[in-house]
């Protein structure tokens, strides 16, 4: 069955998986040179011109397994010689051009650079300042309109072309979303994976005996791993070495709880979930930043509580998330989280050490309220903040809640943007920048149209339905 | 004296929450609150046969409301006495 959306995944899976076993077995060192003969075997190419650039590209993957450029600041990173130079210009005529006396194009554009050779219309690239307006003015639209799939993946202008035609991320206008990850049909871009060091973690714990390794779990799991039950994927994760699994969405609850305390107190908030939108508002709209609520995230919520308890912990977060690989090194988390991988390198995980997930037992994953687990997709947080509110004891009569719930970043620039000009009708923001909420981060196995029911049928499973219910025990760790 | 209660996926399935509660009506019932610190843990490393609480270092399993008197005065009052 397949367990991917895109054949790009699955190559990224198995260099992942390759790089994973050889991590486990202590054997990095030695066997790290021959994962690109093991995937590209030849003799003949499959993917690119020959098998020497597949190689070569493999081995670029391998430096990305292994924690990529550490001198970039950046998770995401473009892996230069995969990036195939899609067409970089925008505007071209196509077969439809009739030739046509009208010439609508040629008249229409501002820059003069269109003109008619051997009855068809030409577009001069040097001239052509991509307006757009000979494409809407075509009787028979013959203008075509070509976008790098990573520059249209990239909904806020960070992606654009270097003099070599390649793909470049300028890391200061890059909120990590990891969109062109997952868009890029060549698989040129990809997010650093820290696998190896989880798997240290696990190893260096000597089976959970000098300090325990922690599993955080987002709650968007309910919509992956499709093939087996969630239950079987937790006994899959201890099978790794893990010592416990403790769901994210218990954090979620108490962040919705705080929440709703804070937008009540303030009149005005921006979620602080998505570490992809907080960046977003820090880097375009810096005014807004007090605006932020001020918890932790779901993530660091959750991983606070559990280094209370036990404080030599190593925790790891596993989500969809790319932008949670570089939370973690945000000031306010530093320290608190230790590690985080994707749900795609999770299975590379569990292949790696041959866990076949539909044969294992089923343990249990409860710790959150119905609440908390519908974090995962769009409209579930601002659904939590609303029972936070009332759960609170804060009547519509105290406090009129308003809030906008963001799908995608795209939808984040115009709530802000209205909010940055005080004419945002709502008092809450809250921001997803992946489409759908977390359960289209680009760390998914799968992103499918069915994933949002998945979650809430996750979430109406919980033992506890109200936030309270779920946090209350969180008073007894101390 | 430290007792934890395990608050893992498992024990909170099998009533976690009642436990706290039964426990700390019960050092409020002996009058306690000054001896013992009763706290929450994430997991206790005995997740098939909770809920498990740890009284200082002693691990006791399968603690249920209904033999959650007994387990107090076993390992919580003999201890202290």
């Amino acid at each position: 069955m397949r367990i991917f959306d895109t054949s790009v995944q699955e190559l990224k899976y198995k260099v992942l998986r390759e790089v994973a076993t050889l991590a486990f077995e202590d054997r990095l060192s030695t066997g790290l040179l021959d994962i690109p003969k093991t995937i590209v075997p030849g003799p003949q190419a499959t993917m690119r011109c020959c098998i020497y650039k597949e190689r070569a590209i493999v081995e670029e993957r391998i430096k990305l397994a292994l924690g990529g450029d550490p001198e970039n600041e950046n998770v995401i990173e473009v892996l230069n010689i995969a990036c195939d130079e899609c067409p970089v210009s925008r505007f071209k005529v196509g077969e439809a051009c009739r030739g046509c006396i009208a010439h609508r194009c040629v008249n229409v554009c501002p820059k003069g650079a269109i003109s008619i050779h051997n009855q068809k219309a030409v577009i001069d690239d040097e001239k052509c300042v991509e307006c757009g307006r000979c494409q809407s003015v075509c009787p028979y639209n013959a203008i075509i309109k070509s976008v790098r799939p990573c520059e249209q993946a990239c909904k806020i202008n960070a992606i654009s072309m270097d003099e070599n035609k390649k793909a470049k991320i300028d890391n200061d206008k890059c909120i990590s979303c990891g969109a062109c990850v997952y868009q890029c049909p060549f698989g040129a871009i990809m997010d650093k994976s820290y696998i190896v060091k989880a798997i240290q973690m696990l190893k260096d714990s000597d089976h959970n005996q000098k300090y325990h390794v922690y599993a955080v779990v987002a709650p968007s799991i309910s919509s992956q791993f499709s093939y087996a039950k969630i239950g079987q994927v937790v006994s899959g994760i201890k099978a790794l070495g893990f010592y416990s699994v403790v769901e994210v969405a218990l954090g979620a609850d108490m962040v919705a709880y705080k929440e709703a305390k804070e937008l009540s107190e303030k009149g005005f908030l921006t979620s602080s979930c998505c570490p992809a939108f907080v960046e977003y508002i820090e880097k375009y709209f810096p005014d807004m930043k007090g605006d932020i609520s001020h918890n932790y995230s779901p993530m660091a919520q959750i991983a606070v509580y559990i280094k209370r308890t036990d404080p030599d912990a190593k925790i790891v977060f596993i989500g969809p998330c790319t932008a949670k690989k570089k939370e973690i090194s945000r000031e306010k988390v530093k320290g608190i989280v230790d590690c985080v991988i994707t749900f795609e390198e999770l299975q590379a995980l569990f292949d790696s050490r041959n866990v076949e997930l539909s044969e294992l037992p089923e343990e249990t994953l409860d710790n959150a309220s119905y609440f908390g687990r519908i974090f995962a997709r769009s409209g579930g947080l601002a659904d939590a903040v609303r029972q936070g509110l009332k759960e609170h004891g804060i009547t519509d009569e105290a406090f009129e809640y308003k809030p906008i719930s963001c799908d995608g970043i795209e939808q984040c620039k115009i709530a802000l943007l209205k909010a940055s000009k005080g004419v945002l009708p709502e008092n809450f923001i809250e921001g997803m920048a992946c489409q759908g909420g977390c359960i289209g981060g680009a760390g998914c196995l799968t992103h499918g149209p069915k994933d949002k029911n998945e979650v809430d049928k996750y979430g109406g499973q919980a033992r506890e339905k109200g936030i309270k219910d779920a946090i209350n025990i969180l008073k007894f760790v101390k | 004296m430290d007792i934890s209660v395990c608050i893992g996926s498992s024990c909170h399935l099998r009533g976690s929450y009642d436990i706290i509660k039964g426990l700390e009506a019960l050092i409020e019932q002996h009058g306690l609150q000054n001896q013992i610190n009763l706290a929450a843990a994430f997991c206790l490393g005995n997740c098939t046969n909770g809920v498990t609480i740890k009284v200082n270092d002693r691990i006791v399993t399968g603690v249920s409301t209904e033999n959650l008197p007994q387990v107090f005065k076993e390992h919580v009052l003999k201890a202290l006495s």
